[in-house]
């Protein structure tokens, strides 16, 4: 059972990242990219990592893959132009393509160190096991440096990206938010007691 | 043979679908009632009677609202990329009821008792974002794609809010099964509830919560004076009943949420209060009445803010989710840390 459904998961995320470079249109392509990351997620599910696999689709799917789409719709993409290349470039994207397979292929299969060989398959747990609880306690103690200094590390992509994004344009005249906010009825209004008029005096 | 295969997988998914069904059909009724409430609600505030023709007082309107867009015409926008077209609702709904699989009705009274419920939560309603993302950009429309770009903006920008409001109760109740969190207040009635350590907490979340649905005064994704309808405006007949009912499952989903996070859930408000006895009589116990009594308050608060606010402007609704909601959020967590090791009773004893 537990091989089926292993084995038709791999085969929607083999095909759907293929789909990801094949399909012509970059919008497809980002929503094969999607139906990829979710068949990852299923596969990260059977290996009882179910934090991973929810924190995949939160991150991946639900944001990096939104703003993708975002500025993916937003460009005026023309296809034939990006196609032009197709022919001249082809042998040394087959010479690049081989070599990232090798070495995957080296990872996988190969080597002293690596191979499926070398490697126990992960063990079964009980129904009461919690993997977040486990990779808490793993990355607050025995881990706690690396995953301080990625944070700080993401916290600097952070300022960087800002800064260098952010430009500061005094001479705009645009809308300060706080001010309005703040703004109270006596500063916008104004009451004026009028003396009423003589009417009868001046109907005579 | 025959036997064993039928008691390893035929009987569990009997199960399982009848326990599937049992949680959808008056799920799905809520949701038809709901409009028709809704509509009766802010007819009533704004002065109005509201539907009062179809049936006794207008009891048969969401039936008949429902038979109209099943028999309606689905109409494909020319240009429109037709599977994308259909997906778009199918997406929507589908995450929208999906999330309903980890909700606990009671102690036991659950579909998947999972341990990662609330990410899970979260993960369907981030996923739930691509219905209206596709919806858009597969219409070929004007209308449809604007709406588009402010939704996916709005959405992603709220649902930090919202997550950093959510890990002040996970941090509160060490746990993310929703059913954990609803037992860490259970003890000392309406004042173990989590929303009194977490009031800030819990007020960002339900505006989060707000925004996130697209509901008034954060509905500029369906502005209708500015893009008509926004990403649904090319849809008709079923595939725009099915947008509607996605929208409407995800307001009860979100009021929900808040009952059990933050107000006890199916606990009693009355539990262990000895004043005047209350604590013993038999309004102390807790059962499902409770829980769908406090997810009502909450649906009728959306129904309030819509006949209530005005719509907020887009760059209001971006100042406040990254410049107040974000910064308050991140403050409390401080705060929550402290009283967490302060074991400020009755939230926060180690048991």
């Amino acid at each position: 059972m537990e091989t089926i459904v292993f084995y038709v998961f791999s085969a929607f995320m083999v095909l759907s990242a293929l789909m990801v470079i094949t399909v012509n249109n970059p919008v497809r392509a980002a929503f094969f990219l999607v139906l990829t990351f979710f068949a990852s997620a299923a596969i990260w599910l059977l290996l009882e990592a179910e934090f991973l696999a929810v924190i995949l689709i939160i991150v991946y799917v639900g944001a990096v893959m939104v703003l993708f789409l975002f500025v993916v719709m937003m460009l005026d993409i023309n296809i034939a132009e990006l196609k032009a290349g197709f022919v001249k470039n082809l042998p040394l994207a087959v010479l690049v393509a081989l070599a990232m397979f090798g070495t995957i292929l080296f990872v996988v299969v190969g080597g002293d160190q690596f191979g499926i060989d070398n490697f126990a398959p992960p063990a079964r747990h009980a129904a009461d096991y919690s993997n977040i609880s486990e990779l808490g306690q793993l990355l607050y103690t025995e881990y706690v440096y690396s995953f301080e200094i990625a944070a700080v590390i993401l916290l600097v992509g952070i300022i960087a990206a800002i800064s260098l994004t952010l430009r500061r344009r005094p001479n705009t005249r645009h809308q300060k938010v706080e001010e309005q906010v703040a703004v109270k009825s006596e500063d916008r209004l104004r009451v004026v007691k009028l003396e009423p008029h003589a009417r009868k005096e001046e109907r005579k | 043979m025959l036997d064993l295969i039928l008691s390893i997988y035929a009987i569990p998914v009997i199960n399982i679908l009848v326990k599937i069904v049992a949680i959808l059909v008056p799920l799905l009724l809520t949701v038809a009632y709901f409009t028709y409430i809704e509509r009766k609600v802010i007819g009533y505030m704004q002065a109005r009677i509201g539907p009062n023709r179809v049936g006794p007082r207008g009891w048969l309107q969401p039936i008949a609202d429902a038979m109209k867009l099943m028999f309606k015409e689905i109409i494909f926008p020319s240009g429109a990329n037709k599977v994308l077209f259909i997906i778009a609702p199918t997406l929507a709904i589908a995450t929208a009821l999906a999330a309903w699989a980890v909700i606990p009705f009671g102690a036991e009274m659950v579909l998947a008792d999972i341990n990662v419920a609330l990410l899970y939560i979260l993960a369907m309603t981030s996923v739930g974002v691509y219905g209206v993302i596709l919806a858009g950009w597969a219409s070929n429309s004007k209308y449809a794609m604007m709406s588009t770009l402010r939704t996916a903006a709005q959405v992603v920008s709220y649902e930090i809010a919202m997550g950093f409001a959510l890990v002040g109760v996970v941090m509160a109740a060490r746990s993310l099964n929703i059913g954990e969190i609803v037992m860490g207040q259970s003890g000392s009635g309406i004042w173990g509830w989590y929303m009194w350590p977490l009031l800030p907490l819990f007020v960002i979340y339900f505006v989060s919560g707000v925004a996130e649905t697209n509901r008034a005064p954060f509905d500029v994704a369906e502005g209708e004076s500015e893009i008509v309808a926004g990403f649904h405006v090319e849809y008709s007949g079923i595939l725009f009943a099915i947008f509607f009912l996605a929208e409407y499952a995800n307001m009860i989903l979100i009021s929900i949420l808040a009952a059990l996070l933050f107000m006890g859930g199916w606990l009693s408000p009355f539990e262990g209060i000895s004043f005047l006895g209350l604590g013993s009589s038999f309004l102390a116990a807790s059962s499902i009445i409770w829980l769908l009594a406090k997810t009502a308050i909450f649906m009728f608060l959306f129904l309030w803010f819509r006949a209530t606010f005005p719509r907020y402007r887009y760059d209001q609704i971006m100042r406040l989710g990254w410049k107040v909601f974000i910064p308050v959020t991140i403050v409390w967590i401080y705060v929550v840390g402290i009283m967490y090791y302060a074991e400020l009773a009755p939230w926060f004893v180690k048991g």
